[in-house]
């Protein structure tokens, strides 16, 4: 169980994180979303105990961060940002380090660390220096430290980031070692409480059962991703791809039930947004019936993440602007 | 009962977190160039200062003397390099918050990082023992007077590692750290010489050039290496090591505050 109350840390007259309260328990996979700033890191330092709170506080499997850290830290697995580990050490030394420290000795540290091992497939450079291998792997050495202790609660910063899906040979590879960490999430998850900071919307849809968009360091939405699709414009639109259907999109839009019709300029999808969230599939089906369009694709939209987290992004500008 | 064990569990998981660090530590002094660089330089030049600067034979005595003379010197310019990277590294390379995230105190990791180096420096100072032999070959020195110069040697040089370690957790920039460790260490090494003596007095202030010059690291030392083992030296040299550690550890546990 991770516990946040009223969490906020302050910076002169900057809160970066301001009444934070999250509760993530056993079993729950929960996506910290944001843009750059949203303060994602930084509450996510304080919980681990690398920065004090201003305000507020936060509590691991029932010990306080700030009164009783040495607890705290030991049922907390904590990948940070950047995924730092010490470079000039090799891999297995690095694991080592990381299972002493943590009292991880003798036959059951040997037996965490080849487990570790194996599950995040460091075998092949166990003996190389961390300096010399590939941020890929390097984030998976730093994850394997933070599993090592087969901790209750999980805080990992940006678990997928440096993942580079941008060099072409390894494209497959890459995505492959994305997949790989969102399955081990995923397994984590059973009877752990973790919290996962992200970009990646993708990633939110393949890890997390939870879902919680911060920005200008405050909580913003909070659900799971179902409930958070509903909030989206999408969620009820009805999306379909027929040639020569103008004149329906035209009616369509006249319906009462119906907000707007968007046609994708691109490749020809035309959407029809329902109002106020109403269910409009039938009356859309019904409709293209009428006027015999030949309908090649047909869905029911269920809600866009991107559409939400956009949404309240850009309500916080608003709110910003105005308050410039 | 549990409540007894726990606690007795909670010691032995600390003093793991510890003997993590220090070896880790350790270890990155065995595989690193920067120390093994340390010690190279640190024995040939002792060497050579010994019998060029120091005219070890031509004086025609059996002791140590032009040895130890040149020890001060030698520390600080080496001890800030060997110490600079043990904060500001880890800063700028973001590990510092692992190790603090780790089930370890702050005092702990300070502790661990301080106690490695100076073992290391103890190594490549355990290392000058041919000088030792070839004085004992020479002549009859009293063995008692370099033994004390020894102890005086190492607990000079923990003076010169806390004050570098402590100044290293205030930047990233390991340059920087190695500066300030020099700027600080030449003043706790000259604190009773006319030179900044003098600028003191100048000023009017005797009673802080007199309480500076109490705290001259190199009058301690001299002192210690005359072959007096007094407890007033060691204090002196035991206590500058306390508190730059402490302050050190005061530092790097502000550094999450803000």
């Amino acid at each position: 169980m991770i516990q946040t109350e009223n969490l906020g840390k302050r910076y002169g007259r900057f809160d970066a994180v301001a009444g934070l309260n999250l509760k993530v328990a056993p079993g729950q996979v929960l996506a910290l979303l944001g843009p750059n700033g949203a303060g994602k890191t930084t509450s996510m330092r304080m919980i681990a105990g690398f920065l004090r709170p201003s305000s507020g506080r936060a509590v691991v499997c029932g010990h306080d961060v700030v009164r009783d850290p040495i607890a705290a830290r030991r049922a907390l697995g904590y990948l940070p940002e950047g995924a730092p580990s010490y470079g000039e050490l090799a891999v297995a030394e690095f694991l080592n380090f990381a299972a002493r420290v943590r009292g991880l000795t003798g036959i059951t540290g040997a037996r965490r660390m080849d487990e570790m091992v194996e599950r995040l497939q460091l075998q092949p450079v166990l003996a190389q220096t961390i300096e010399t291998l590939s941020k890929g792997y390097r984030r998976r050495v730093c994850l394997a430290q933070a599993l090592l202790h087969d901790p209750p609660a999980l805080i990992l910063d940006e678990p997928t980031d440096g993942l580079d899906p941008n060099q072409q040979s390894e494209v497959h590879a890459l995505t492959n070692q994305q997949r790989e960490v969102h399955a081990l999430i995923r397994g984590m998850a059973r009877d752990r409480a973790i919290i996962v900071s992200t970009h990646a919307l993708d990633e939110v849809r393949a890890a997390c059962n939870r879902v919680a968009i911060v920005a200008h360091g405050r909580l913003r939405v909070e659900g799971t991703p179902a409930e958070l699709e509903k909030r989206s414009r999408y969620h009820h639109a009805v999306s379909f791809r027929a040639p020569a259907s103008a004149l329906a999109c035209e009616l369509l839009a006249r319906q009462p039930e119906v907000e707007t019709v968007e046609v994708d300029p691109v490749d020809g999808r035309a959407t029809v947004f329902p109002r106020d969230g109403g269910e409009i599939f039938p009356i859309v089906v019904k409709l293209l019936e009428e006027q015999r369009v030949r309908v090649e694709e047909l869905q029911l939209e269920r809600g866009r993440l991107e559409d939400v987290f956009r949404q309240v992004t850009d309500e916080v500008f608003a709110e910003t602007a105005v308050a410039a | 009962m549990s409540a007894r064990t726990s606690v007795i569990a909670d010691r032995a998981g600390r003093g793991r977190a510890f003997r993590g660090v220090f070896l880790r530590e350790l270890h990155g002094y065995l595989i690193t160039p920067v120390a093994w660089l340390f010690a190279v330089i640190f024995l040939l030049s002792a060497g050579a200062f010994t019998f060029y600067l120091g005219a070890f034979f031509e004086r025609g005595q059996a002791d140590l003397d032009p040895f130890f003379r040149f020890h001060p010197w030698l520390y600080l310019v080496l001890v800030p390099a060997l110490a600079m990277r043990l904060w500001a590294e880890e800063r700028r390379g973001g590990t510092l918050e692992l190790l603090l995230t780790l089930p370890i105190r702050p005092w702990q990791a300070v502790a661990a990082k301080f106690l490695a180096a100076w073992l290391y420096i103890g190594g490549a100072l355990a290392l000058t023992f041919p000088m030792w032999l070839t004085v004992n070959y020479l002549g009859h020195p009293d063995n008692g007077v370099i033994l004390a110069s020894y102890i005086g040697s190492f607990l000079m040089a923990g003076a010169f590692l806390a004050i570098s370690e402590c100044l290293s957790v205030l930047t990233r920039s390991q340059v920087i750290a190695f500066i300030l460790a020099l700027a600080v260490c030449f003043l706790f090494l000259l604190a009773g010489d006319p030179l900044v003596q003098q600028p003191l007095l100048a000023l009017g202030s005797d009673r802080v050039a007199n309480g500076l010059a109490s705290l001259s690291l190199l009058a301690h030392f001299q002192a210690i290496a005359r072959g007096v083992l007094d407890f007033g030296d060691v204090a002196y040299f035991v206590l500058t090591i306390v508190f730059w550690l402490a302050a050190n550890v005061l530092i790097l546990d502000a550094r999450r505050g803000g």
